[in-house]
Formats: structure tokens, sequence, C-alpha cells
């Protein structure tokens, strides 16, 4: 299904139907995310995938144009790129190993570790929650840096559009939604 | 030497599900002209490294990391592991940043060359490339 999805945006020509079908996608990407145990990845998904992205995007098509034009690129060079990519990729796959095997590298070093420290350590039943805002909290960190700077990024380009179009008097001000960032 | 056994494959379908994903996601960015396409298309290319990541830190039988009210950890369950969901949640939120500003970027583009389609914006650029110094060039030669 989510290949589907995939699929239809690269044939969809209407950006409405396109920017539905990304949040469709994330909606059924967080539906994967639930499957593998990755509860508050999918609810993270769901909110900013399929939520706050897609009202981005419907905000963006509101101000700009409602549908593609036609390409008239040769699109031959780019799918033999992207083919060959992803034969490389699918050859470094075969030395991975297996989907769900508890004996993996990335199971036996520093995850169960952390498994058997939280609760003494932190006393927060939920581990995603605890290494987040403690033993990774640097990261959480650098991440709302990140964050920050993206809205300063995002004010600073939008900020002027307001004051240009009263200027130019042309046609009214849709509302930004850009402050949910 | 036949590694391609039933077996082998079922345990590594996943990886070539993402790597289809990801593959039509760069496809998007490369061929369509349009910029709101393309950050779908990053988006896309995006989530599937999200799955991937995901993917590698299930354990079969595992339940999600979360511990029982009373906090004890008891080793004879297997949790997966949180060390992924903790990297893709604070990856899923910068994506949503840089997805936003890549949107304004968008907005601030139109506003100029009123248009989101790449090629009229390299026909643009190459006209106003063409006005801003080929008199000039003109100019020095005719001194």
């Amino acid at each position: 299904m989510l290949i589907v999805t995939a699929l239809s945006v690269v044939k969809t020509r209407s950006l409405f139907a396109i920017v539905a079908l990304s949040g469709v996608f994330s909606l059924l990407s967080a539906l994967l995310f639930i499957t593998w145990d990755a509860v508050d990845v999918a609810f993270t998904e769901a909110a900013v995938g399929a939520g706050i992205s897609t009202v981005l995007m419907l905000g963006t098509i509101a101000l700009t144009s409602r549908t593609e034009k036609q390409s008239q690129r040769s699109n031959l060079l780019p799918l033999v790129a992207v083919i060959l990519t992803g034969a490389v990729m699918v050859y470094g796959t075969l030395d991975m190993p297996k989907f769900g095997s508890p004996d993996t590298p990335v199971q036996t070093h520093v995850g169960p570790d952390y498994l058997k420290r939280i609760p003494d350590d932190i006393h927060v039943p939920n581990a995603v929650t605890a290494i987040l805002a403690s033993y990774r909290g640097y990261d959480t960190l650098g991440e709302t840096a990140v964050v920050f700077a993206a809205g300063i990024g995002v004010l600073m380009l939008i900020s002027g559009l307001r004051r240009r179009r009263m200027d130019d008097n042309a046609d009214e001000d849709p509302s930004d939604k850009r402050d949910t960032t | 030497m036949n590694i391609f056994t039933t077996e082998f494959i079922l345990g590594h379908i996943n990886y070539w599900l993402f790597i289809i994903l990801m593959m039509t996601g760069l496809y998007i960015v490369i061929t369509k002209g349009n910029l709101v396409k393309k950050i779908v298309g990053l988006n896309i290319f995006q989530t599937s490294v999200f799955m991937f990541y995901i993917s590698m830190g299930k354990v079969s039988g595992g339940t999600a990391p979360i511990f029982p009210l009373d906090g004890i950890y008891d080793p004879s369950i297997a949790y997966s592991n949180p060390l992924p969901h903790v990297l893709i949640l604070t990856a899923i939120v910068v994506g949503i940043a840089t997805t936003s500003l890549g949107l304004a970027l968008i907005i601030r583009i139109r506003e100029e060359y009123h248009s989101i389609e790449e090629e009229q914006i390299t026909i643009l650029e190459d006209t106003i490339f063409r006005t801003e110094h080929l008199p000039t060039v003109g100019k020095d030669e005719a001194f």
C-alpha cells in the first residue's frame, strides 16, 4: 500500500491530490511503526507527518499554484540512475541480518544496557522518553536548536510577504499557517 | 552458492521494500520540475529511511519498550530496541523543520519568479543573466 501511494504521487499532476496522498503515506507509515512496536514514533509521525506537514503544504499550494506543468525532459536517464542506485543498495542489504532477529549488532550493544538501567536510573516507565530526555539529552537540545533556527528562517522568508502584498494592493492575503513550527 | 532461499528472502524483503520506496522518492526529486512535488518526494525518501531504522530495532516477539508500572525490568520479556525509536523521533521533528523551511523558500521563489516550475525558473534566470551582463559586454566592445 505504501508503495502504491508513492507511485501514484509520481503519476498525479494535481498538487492538491499529491498533498493528500503524502498525508495518506504518513498515516500508513505510522501504522507500520505501530506494528514494529515503535508507538512513540508512530504518534509523532501521525501528528507531524500527516498533520502539520499536510497543513503546511496546503498553505503553500494556496499561496502558489494548484497544478503541475508537463515537463519536457526525458525520463530515461534518471530512471537508469535510480535503478542503478537501488541495485547497489539491494546488494548492500544482502549482508544485513534477518528482520527481527535478536542477536544483531543493533540489539547487542547499548540498547539492552539502557533497558537494564532505566528502571533504577530514571524511574520512567517509557524507555523511549527516558533515553530521549536523559541519556540522549544533548541530541534533543540540538534538535530544538535546529527547529528554532528553521523557525527563524521561515519567519524571515515569510515576514515580508504581507507587507509587500499590501504595497502591491493586489489581492487579499491568505492567512499564514507558519506559526506551527 | 544459493543464498536466495525462501527464509533469506522473507528476512530481507522489508529492506528491499524500503529501497523501492526510497528510489521512488529519489526519482520524484530528480525528474519532476514542480518544487512542491520535489518536497513530497524528499518526504517519501526520508520516511523510508525512518522505516529502515525502526525495522532494525524490531525484535521478533518483542513488545513496545514501556515497562510495567511497578518499574521492574524483567529480562525474560523481549523489548524492541528503544534507541532507534529515539533517534527517529528526533529525525522526524528535524524533518518537519526542514520541510517547512523548503516550503517557505518555495513561496518566496514564487513571489519573485511567479512560477514554481523548475524549467520556467531556469529560463527566467537565463533572461535575467543576459539582460544584466550582455549589454555591458557590448559597451566594452563598442569603446
